[in-house]
């Protein structure tokens, strides 16, 4: 397609008028103003309408170590797998006992998952297993109150690298206290 | 309109965090046919903060469909009368010519004319009265409207992309120009932030921030700074997506267990829930219409993308090809869906055309996330990995024109296109 019939179908196409994007436009067959008289929608000299205003994030409360707790705060999940293993238990028996024999203490469950995949997808899969973890603790009688999941998905890894042995360390649910 | 509240911002310059995200741009491919076009530098231009000739040529460059005819230092405004004849023996088909000078009032009068070099033609111009910081808009748009004289399509060069860099554990959301230049931090943070939305009349955007060591939905002015927990549940809150109006938001909760999805109004009332499915609702998407709302579930086993009325209500599912399906885009025209599918081991970007069902693969990477339209439906924006760096590429529908943002910040991600009406 040349110019010349692009030109015929611009023209026909913009017959009803020129882009006009919000701003002080001005055709140029129109009189030029002598003194600026043309408001830009947002007013004065100084305002711009490319203006960002920066807000920095304020750091969220550390999470609070209970230094008398020897508890393990990580347990691991297989590839593809939201089921707790056997193996940690254990683990999930000794907060469970901790939280039900001090009702003021609360648990964050953190779940996580490897690399692979769209971000919002692994946060509803890293969910899954910070609920796993949940599900167990208030079967063995820790109240729903005392307990939060929430997950991060792939956001933030444990381990760097894309391989198994980074991918094994990154699809875990952390156990936070407060 | 623009409230001068500005008790959340900081000023860009004062802040600890960086300040200028620069990219590289990479073209690869070209149009069907480009037009030879000469841009001849503005009256009044040099010494500026910003060489409005130069913007306008790279955006008309980057689109891959005008190459840019030497000027050989000729000296015109918008007020000459060329020689199209000499201008036709150097091999231009259209000619821009223009001037810049400023005002009483401190702000810039950005002037210019399009030629049609060819038929010997005045094919008009503008004026702009802008002030200095918003000299790159002028010339954005000034390529906006030669683009559209000249191609019979919307231009997006004056619009805007907010995307996400990470660099140690610095995390930060920003807004640029969409060549990638003038950014500015909208929200800078130590904890991540994902999914950024921007609202119908580009003047917020929602994200998601784990700064309370757990997913928020946020809702921000990005002139003002000004914010408000949109989604601040028990559990999860994630994906957030404006209906067409501006008026309500989509999003996910997982407060009643697992992840479903629940609309709620733009100030985050009147809480509805819109899934209720056994597995994973998530990413919801509405139509332009405002009355579907496209979405991943994994229901049926594996994640795959659906469509229900933006009420709630019976879903049907709408991709088939391939056990993983997830990112739904839609474009502003309502005609294509872009999204992400796993193909082996590779997350590939896929446009389908939503009328037929026919689904086209747009790239040749593996690692492909979060696709969104510019507002003229033509370009996708998305990111990927090019050896081992996260970056952001743009392509054509066919696929054939792609930019690459390379930045110097660090991994970019999430990218999400503005609309127009800046």
């Amino acid at each position: 397609m040349n110019l010349r019939s692009l030109v015929t179908l611009g023209g026909t196409v913009l017959l009803a008028g020129v882009l006009s994007a919000c701003g002080s436009n001005v055709k140029l067959d129109e009189t030029p103003p002598v003194e600026s008289r043309t408001a830009t929608p947002v007013g004065g000299a100084g305002q711009s309408q490319s203006q960002v205003s920066t807000v920095t994030a304020p750091s969220g409360s550390a999470s609070s170590l209970d230094a008398a707790s020897q508890l393990a705060r990580v347990v691991y999940f297989d590839f593809d797998s939201y089921v707790l293993k056997d193996e940690f238990r254990p683990t999930v028996s000794g907060y469970a006992r901790l939280l039900t024999s001090d009702p003021q203490r609360r648990l964050m469950i953190e779940g996580h998952t490897d690399e692979r995949g769209g971000s919002e997808y692994n946060l509803a899969l890293g969910q899954k297993r910070a609920e796993a973890v949940r599900r167990a603790l208030e079967l063995l009688g820790v109240r729903e109150n005392q307990l939060e999941a929430v997950s991060y998905g792939k956001e933030r890894p444990a381990a760097a690298g894309s391989n198994e042995e980074a991918w094994a360390k990154n699809r875990r649910a952390e156990l936070i206290l407060r | 309109m623009w409230s001068r509240r500005s008790f959340m911002a900081v000023p860009a310059a004062a802040a600890a965090w960086p300040v200028m995200a620069q990219f590289r741009v990479d073209i690869s491919g070209v149009g069907a046919t480009q037009f030879p076009i000469a841009v001849v530098a503005f009256d009044g231009e040099a010494g500026r903060t910003q060489q409005v000739s130069a913007i306008v040529r790279a955006d008309l460059e980057r689109s891959g469909q005008f190459r840019m005819v030497p000027t050989d230092g000729a000296v015109l405004n918008e007020r000459a009368n060329p020689v199209m004849t000499a201008w036709r023996s150097r091999g231009a088909d259209a000619l821009v010519a223009g001037s810049i000078t400023r005002l009483a009032d401190g702000r810039v009068d950005v002037r210019f004319k399009l030629w049609d070099a060819v038929r010997g033609q005045d094919l008009g111009g503008e004026a702009h009265a802008v002030a200095d910081a918003d000299l790159r808009l002028a010339a954005h748009r000034i390529a906006d409207y030669i683009y559209e004289k000249l191609t019979g399509e919307r231009g997006v060069f004056a619009t805007r992309i907010a995307y996400v860099t990470q660099a140690a554990q610095r995390h930060t959301l920003w807004v640029a120009d969409s060549d990638g230049e003038g950014a500015q931090v909208a929200l800078a943070s130590a904890e991540p932030i994902i999914s950024p939305a921007w609202s119908p009349d580009g003047r917020e955007l929602a994200y998601v921030s784990f700064e309370t060591r757990k997913p928020v939905v946020y809702g921000q002015d990005v002139a003002t700074g000004q914010r408000r927990p949109i989604a601040s549940y028990k559990g999860s809150n994630s994906a957030p997506a404006w209906s067409p109006d501006g008026q309500q938001i989509a999003a996910v909760l997982t407060r009643d267990g697992l992840s479903q999805i629940y609309a709620m109004n733009r100030s985050g009332n009147n809480l509805r829930r819109l899934t209720t499915s056994a597995g994973i609702d998530t990413e919801p998407a509405f139509t332009p219409d405002g009355r579907s709302i496209y979405f991943v579930s994994d229901r049926g086993g594996s994640p795959q993308i659906y469509r229900m009325p933006a009420a709630g209500g019976s879903a049907e599912r709408v991709t088939f090809s391939g056990s993983y399906n997830i990112s739904p885009a839609i474009s502003p025209d309502g005609r294509w869906m872009a999204y992400i599918t796993r193909d082996g081991g590779a997350f590939r970007l896929q446009l389908m055309e939503l009328a037929s069902g026919t689904v086209t693969t747009l790239t040749a990477t593996a690692h492909d996330e979060s696709p969104s339209f510019a507002p003229n439906s033509r370009l996708i924006v998305y990111a990927t990995r090019v050896n081992g760096r996260n970056v952001l590429m743009t392509t054509t529908l066919d696929g054939r024109i792609k930019a690459t943002l390379l930045s110097n910040r660090g991994d970019v991600r999430e990218p999400a296109w503005g609309p127009y009406g800046r």
